[in-house]
């Protein structure tokens, strides 16, 4: 037995607009790094190159979440919003953990180099 | 010139020249051409067509996984014993029978066939037999899809052994860390294979992982709320929760070590900006999940068995509902305890070794509502019960261990030593094997309308149960002397000997257990006369699993069952209920197809291509692949409609059957 999916179908402007949305917001993405290539003065520094592509980025997760997975018209019970969350929660966790454990494993200062002798002594695998 | 456009970098050098891997391989082939000899022998060809090869069914399928997973048991466990026998015998001037290169590669292929094609396949077996019929659905949300995945991972299965024919395998570790895995250390075709298998096999796990989670969401009998769910279901939603969030991890990591070892990229190299860290920082923020992935289910298993053979409702269902939750969330905030020795600071350690020690208590949690079951319970110490009295010791162990571990200091001492190994395996064998060998007890009537045999079930279980002890208990006390996994030979002053020997004889003893399951499994098919399960409910369980037939029909229930509380079917056998003619109606089922396997296929000429860098193979296969999946998604005529006449007449045949 297949239970009813959503009957209220998003029609095709929804997808369109969704699309035209996506589109826009890659190439807002794209244009502020040639912009920041071509002259470096227009965006004072990289880190905020780097924070403004980061939103940028949100946005069109969150764009794409409402147009294409239709997170907003959702019947009870939300699941897809739950599920939602959770990813987000698990993004957040692995996504600062990475960068706190890489930016703490930079500050014990080994190079790349002896990084790679460290793996290697560590691994017990000898060639 | 024309050659090397043709076959990459495939040569007559990579058939194997040394004696083991050109028998194993040579016995595969010839294994494999018996059995198509004996299928056009006995004309069986459009009958395995027809019902399994492209069959939607889950139960099928399932069955399909667990002969698949239990092929690569055999696989991994021959690569065990060959450790063993290496390590009890390369001591001071005498150095084995095998080279530290094939040593690493045999390691290597253990680990990543037990866990990505014995561990997982077994899950997605008893998932795929037990779950639809649990929440009472007549099928999976997406079948055509499940038929993929069970087909994909098969590929990654062919692919992880092609080694054995075509090639070398990785030396580089279960989870080949980089710069080992790197070109500049490993050149060869070794690691592309454990890449392209695990690969496939994983993209297989991600879109099983969404289908039962749908499945569970969607599908489940009218009046069964989530806090009436059997605690099977729950365990499931925690793991396929885990693999939907995992899996895609493990993908972005294989595939950015793939362009670094194909497109000569710098993800994890030393040069040019790389880093090796963030593969071990990534390959285990996906591994850390796994292994809950592989234990939940297992979990869900024994809070079954256990309140069926004590013939009890669980204990504490609630707090058992909220462990599993705690889980889930906690196995994704541990993962740097598996690096605590690789550079990071005291914060970081501090606060992943707390985190780890943690996840001690929803587990403990999990024990002591297992052990409050069984309290004043009316047991019977069934296989399936065995196994459960066996994992709780071996669990309980191996978790004390892993919790000693969780301490930083500790671990700087431990780590990468054999105690470590034992730990795990503690974790893998006691809790994951012996939960899903309890769980292919429990539910083998279900499945195969016999019980199996309970004297040969015994044996096996105290074999294992022994031969663990013996060949993992040597392993803590050599992790302790200092011994370090991944040793090919030892100096025979260091006393290790006589443990590796002892350890030897376990692996031996666990071989002799396996042995005995595969002659329970024959003897019992021989005399399946007279263990026929006719009730559909052969040892007064309670879920709705045992309410249809054994082994169900395809549509699992003519009528779907009501489940207005947990352990819905105990209810409906203890209360009085009107015998009224059943009311049937029509429903829908999904066709067979062989697009599965198509997919599949495509997809494992693809990772050969890519293993030997053929490039037009290679582009072939994936506009196939591609292709594939376009016309299949086209497809408008899936299902079709059982009627109720044609449920009607199965419904008295079945009647007749079991009568």
């Amino acid at each position: 037995m297949r239970t009813k999916l959503n009957t209220d179908k998003p029609n095709i402007t929804n997808y369109v607009m969704g699309y035209g949305l996506s589109l826009a917001l890659t190439l807002a993405a794209y244009s502020l790094i040639r912009i920041h290539l071509n002259s470096i003065h227009t965006i004072p520094s990289d880190s905020i190159l780097y924070y403004l592509l980061a939103v940028l980025a949100i946005v069109q997760l969150l764009v794409q979440l409402v147009f294409f997975i239709h997170l907003n018209r959702e019947t009870k019970p939300r699941l897809n919003i739950m599920v939602a969350l959770f990813a987000g929660l698990v993004v957040v966790v692995i996504v600062f953990g990475s960068l706190w454990i890489m930016s703490n494993l930079n500050n014990h200062g080994m190079t790349p180099d002896q990084t790679n002798n460290f793996i290697i002594k560590d691994e017990g695998i000898h060639y | 010139m024309l050659l090397a456009n043709l076959l990459g970098r495939l040569t007559l050098n990579d058939f194997p020249h040394n004696p083991i891997t050109a028998g194993a391989g040579v016995g595969i082939v010839l294994g494999g051409l018996m059995v198509v000899g004996l299928l056009f022998y006995f004309k069986k060809w459009t009958w395995l067509w027809r019902e399994w090869l492209t069959t939607v069914d889950p139960k099928k399928i399932g069955v399909m996984y667990l002969i698949v997973a239990i092929l690569m048991l055999l696989r991994g466990v021959v690569d065990a014993g060959m450790l063993r026998l290496q390590q009890a015998t390369s001591v001071g001037s005498s150095h084995g029978f095998i080279d530290a290169n094939q040593f690493q590669q045999i390691f290597s292929a253990h680990g990543s066939i037990m866990i990505f094609f014995v561990a997982m396949g077994l899950m997605f077996a008893i998932i795929n037999l037990i779950l639809p019929l649990q929440i009472g659905s007549r099928d999976v949300a997406f079948p055509f899809m499940n038929a993929t995945s069970f087909w994909l991972y098969c590929a990654g299965a062919l692919l992880i052994n092609m080694p054995l024919v075509i090639g070398e395998f990785s030396a580089a570790g279960w989870l080949a860390y980089p710069p080992l895995s790197e070109t500049a250390y490993s050149p060869g075709v070794g690691v592309d294979y454990w890449i392209w298998s695990l690969q496939i096999a994983g993209i297989g796990s991600l879109l099983s992982g969404v289908n039962f989670l749908v499945t569970i969401f969607k599908l489940r009998a009218p009046g069964m709320t989530p806090m009436k769910m059997p605690l099977f279901v729950w365990s499931i939603i925690g793991a396929m929760v885990l693999v939907i969030f995992a899996f895609p991890i493990l993908t972005i990591t294989l595939a950015l070590l793939a362009l670094d070892r194909t497109l000569g990229m710098h993800f994890f190299t030393a040069g040019a900006g790389g880093n090796a860290m963030m593969y071990v920082n990534l390959i285990w923020a996906w591994g850390h999940p796994e292994v809950y992935i592989l234990i939940l289910p297992a979990f869900g298993i024994f809070s079954e068995i256990v309140s069926t053979f004590s013939s009890k409702r669980l204990f504490g269902y609630t707090s058992m509902v909220w462990a599993i939750i705690a889980i889930t969330f906690l196995s994704f905030s541990v993962w740097l305890h598996h690096f605590f020795t690789m550079g990071a600071g005291p914060n970081v350690n501090a606060y992943f070794g707390v985190m780890t020690m943690i996840i001690a208590i929803p587990t403990g949690v999990k024990v002591f509502n297992w052990l409050f079951t069984m309290y004043r319970g009316r047991i019977r110490f069934s296989v399936p019960m065995m196994w459960f009295l066996g994992f709780v010791v071996t669990f309980t162990i191996g978790g004390v261990a892993g919790v000693l571990m969780a301490v930083p200091p500790a671990d700087f001492q431990l780590h990468n030593s054999l105690f470590l190994v034992a730990h795990f395996h503690t974790m893998i064998i006691g809790g994951v094997v012996f939960g899903y060998f309890a769980g292919l007890t429990y539910w083998f009537p279900k499945v195969f309308g016999f019980k199996l045999n309970e004297r040969l079930g015994k044996y096996a279980f105290w074999s294992w149960l022994v031969g663990f002890v013996l060949a993992f208990v040597p392993l803590y006390i050599l992790g302790i002397m200092g011994a370090t996994r991944r040793m090919d030979h030892y100096e025979a002053s260091l006393g290790w000997q006589g443990l590796f020997i002892v350890a030897g004889v376990g692996v031996l003893i666990i071989m002799l257990g396996i042995g005995f399951l595969i002659l329970q499994l024959l003897i019992s098919i021989k005399d399946r006369k007279h263990h026929l399960e006719t009730t559909g409910d052969p040892w007064g369980g309670r879920t709705l699993e045992w309410s249809t037939t054994s082994p169900a029909p395809f549509y699992n229930f003519a009528i779907i069952p009501q489940a207005d509380q947990r352990d819905a079917y105990w209810a409906s056998k203890h209360a009085t209920k009107p015998s009224v003619k059943p009311h049937y109606q029509a429903f829908n089922m999904p066709k067979n197809t062989p697009f599965g396997m198509f997919i599949a296929g495509a997809a494992l000429t693809f990772g050969f291509a890519a293993v030997w860098h053929i490039l037009w193979l290679a582009i072939v296969a994936l506009i196939g692949l591609i292709g594939l999946i376009i016309m299949r998604t086209t497809y408008d005529d899936s299902e079709y409609t059982v009627s109720v006449d044609d449920i009607e007449r199965l419904e008295a045949q079945s009647k007749e059957r079991f009568a």
